[in-house]
């Protein structure tokens, strides 16, 4: 096969990269708000359940994350008496969601915390109820915060997504290992997947920078 | 049976119990691997940072896109490239050298950010009063500047160390018998993969705590403005 | 009308071991302006916080409009709160940092409150900030963002902001000590408008004496969390009773 003819297959393995690094990201980034929040709110239980899913999928490898889901969990349903197979395409974004929406968690409650204390405390002289100071005050200037950390998750989350070739999701790394099964051409695939994956992470950064600058434009320069 | 201990399926909790000591071994291979993986990344990271911060754009510019390129790629990926491809070129390593070498591969473009950060942050002013006393540039280096360095690059170094850690299950697809894939394999066996997996789970969890606490009282007993030199 | 509006009795604030008011006795009536001046850590700002309700008491009662802030009930359970959010109605403040929400234009910060709080629609709440950004003469900033206003002007937006909720008391804390000296003029045209043309009443922490003395019904001179002398402007700044009162006078007006 010349190498040309590569590129079809793992065009086709990219296209489902992105998606991937898309839904996940988006997932991730709505767990990450939830979690968060949910860590710094004054109930109890919320506070505790955020705090357990931020450890756990912090403290634990993406990897075995996967293969939990993809593995075991169907192995608990028979258990429980319920089908709880599920689908690489699930296990894969659930995996990579919940575990970038764990670290997104500790981006976003820094963010929020770094917002003024003074900032809370004229949105209470003006008697905002604590919801709508978090909506209306506190979480618009956290998030120009929390993009710069976004950005570098975002990244990540792009080379994540190489493990769900692992549980046979048709992705760019897939179709390079089916590639080389096929061929035998080590070098020259690898080289290309690696070339497409840095291409890729490059063109990502730049998208998540100019979501920085947009969202921070009412900053101003310095001050 | 693995790695010479029987397993026995009758009971969950029995299962628990009789392949707690088989993870225990894959988990020994993971802590090697990480001190090595951690190891490479130290030394590479060393090197890029020198070659990043050399007056030549010749040197420093290939240097900053390699790293990028390190960085920017998955280590899946640089896995399967070394292990597939040094053999093509008549590099032939045993598959934990492979493993540990990707990882201080992938971590090495972080680290080399970790020292060119710490050593900035020291800085000029150091330097300037090192010369005004006439110290020679290595005496510098070493007395002045990397005792200061060094408990601004311990946290950030560590948390890359657990980090390591997390990424070592990655190994398992160039066979390395870290612990995911020992419990795979006894899930692969017994179809049982809830409990293997959800112990390795735990064990991990454990593994990260323990290195997260031992890291902040490596931290607190650091002094601040540098190791002491008497 | 001369009937109290604010009243302090015995109120205990502690910030840990440090008692910073120590049973403070006091009170205001409808429509009156006082000014409270002191050296820092007197207690000062701290009054005005609590009646904010932005720091809680540890003792006795503070009242608006006879009713208790802090506490509720014929019993003075503490105060839940929507009996906070209740009193606090009757409250505004602008602050020395002016903190006016930096990602919001003028004209929403003036708005933002009376739409999401008071229910007011867009329209009625814009016209509302339209008629206080003429007050404060600043009609044609409303659409910039605070960081392109210069100090004096942002604090003038913190006035109006704070008028926008129709308070009946409004408070002012230390409003042109963060200011550079050319704009504190601007600021204070502002208040002194305020307290010729409108009959709120007006509690001002300042340092600006002058000022005080000009606006003023009755000035309180706090020392150590207590007041340590009150009277008129007249009487305060011309002929002070208290040792500690005519110290500090002297130490202010050697600075001017």
């Amino acid at each position: 096969m010349h190498w040309t003819e590569y590129f079809s297959p793992l065009l086709q393995g990219a296209w489902v990269t992105v998606q991937l690094t898309v839904y996940s990201t988006i997932l991730g980034a709505i767990l990450a708000f939830a979690a968060g929040v949910g860590k710094l709110s004054s109930n109890l239980l919320l506070r505790g359940i955020s705090v357990v899913y931020i450890e756990v999928f912090r403290g634990t490898s993406l990897l075995v994350q996967l293969f939990w889901l993809y593995f075991a969990l169907p192995v608990a349903g028979q258990a429980l008496g319920i089908d709880l197979r599920i689908p690489p395409v699930v296990a894969g974004v659930l995996a990579l969601s919940l575990n970038i929406g764990a670290y997104g968690a500790e981006v976003v409650r820094g963010a929020i915390q770094s917002v003024h204390q003074e900032q809370h405390e004229a949105a209470r002289a003006l008697n905002f109820t604590p919801r709508q100071t978090l909506t209306a005050v506190t979480i618009p200037q956290a998030v120009p915060e929390m993009m710069p950390p976004f950005g570098n998750l975002a990244v990540q989350n792009l080379k994540d997504t190489a493990l769900v070739s692992l549980i046979s999701l048709g992705d760019m790394t897939f179709r390079a290992e089916q590639l080389r099964n096929f061929t035998q051409d080590s070098t020259t695939i690898y080289s290309m997947l690696l070339l497409m994956y840095f291409g890729m992470a490059l063109v990502l950064t730049l998208m998540m920078r100019t979501l920085e600058r947009r969202v921070g434009r009412w900053r101003g320069t310095g001050a | 049976m693995l790695f010479g201990f029987e397993w026995d399926t009758s009971g969950p909790l029995v299962f628990a119990v009789s392949i707690l000591p088989i993870l225990l071994v894959g988990m020994w291979v993971t802590i090697q691997a990480t001190v090595l993986g951690f190891f490479v990344a130290l030394v590479l990271g060393l090197l890029w940072a020198v070659l990043k911060a050399a007056p030549s754009r010749l040197i420093s510019w290939p240097a900053t896109v390699f790293t990028e390129f390190l960085r920017d790629t998955p280590l899946l990926v640089q896995l399967f490239f070394l292990y597939y491809v040094l053999p093509e070129f008549g590099i032939i390593l045993p598959a934990f050298m492979t493993g540990a070498l990707a990882l201080g591969l992938q971590y090495s473009a972080y680290t080399s950010e970790v020292y060119r950060a710490g050593l900035e942050a020291i800085g000029p002013d150091q330097r300037e009063a090192a010369r005004a006393l006439n110290l020679p540039a290595v005496r510098t280096f070493t007395h002045v500047i990397i005792p200061q360095a060094v408990p601004r690059i311990v946290p950030a170094m560590g948390n890359y160390l657990v980090s390591i850690m997390k990424d070592v299950p990655v190994l398992s697809v160039v066979t390395v018998l870290e612990m995911l894939n020992v419990g795979r394999i006894i899930g692969d066996r017994t179809f049982n993969y809830l409990i293997p997996l959800s112990m390795v789970g735990g064990l991990y969890l454990i593994m990260t705590l323990v290195a997260s606490a031992a890291l902040r009282l490596l931290d607190t007993r650091l002094p601040k403005q540098g190791i002491p030199l008497k | 009308m001369t009937d109290t509006i604010i009243r302090f009795d015995k109120v205990v604030k502690r910030f840990g071991d440090v008692t910073v008011l120590n049973e403070l006795d006091f009170s205001v009536q409808r429509g009156e302006k006082v000014s409270i001046i002191g050296p820092s850590g007197s207690g000062k700002s701290t009054v005005l916080r609590i009646l904010m309700t932005l720091e809680g008491i540890e003792g006795g009662v503070v009242s608006i409009n006879g009713e208790p802030l802090w506490h509720e009930g014929p019993d003075l359970k503490p105060a839940s709160e929507a009996h906070l959010r209740k009193m606090r109605a009757q409250l505004g403040m602008v602050f020395q940092s002016f903190n006016l929400f930096p990602h919001m234009t003028v004209l929403r910060n003036i708005t933002e409150a009376p739409v999401k709080v008071l229910g007011l629609s867009r329209a009625e709440a814009q016209s509302r900030a339209n008629d206080l950004l003429e007050l404060v003469g600043l009609t044609d900033q409303a659409a910039k963002y605070p960081h392109q206003l210069s100090g004096g002007q942002q604090q003038r937006v913190g006035i109006a902001r704070a008028l926008a909720m129709r308070p009946n008391i409004l408070l002012f804390d230390e409003p042109t000590s963060a200011l550079d000296p050319e704009l504190v003029g601007e600021v204070l045209t502002v208040i002194a408008k305020l307290a010729e043309e409108h009959d709120l009443t007006m509690l001002l922490v300042t340092h600006e004496m002058r000022f005080a003395r000009e606006i003023s019904d009755r000035v309180l001179f706090f020392d150590q969390g207590r007041i340590c002398e009150e009277g008129t402007p007249e009487e305060l700044f011309t002929a002070p009773v208290q040792d500690r009162t005519r110290e500090f006078l002297g130490s202010i007006l050697k600075e001017a």
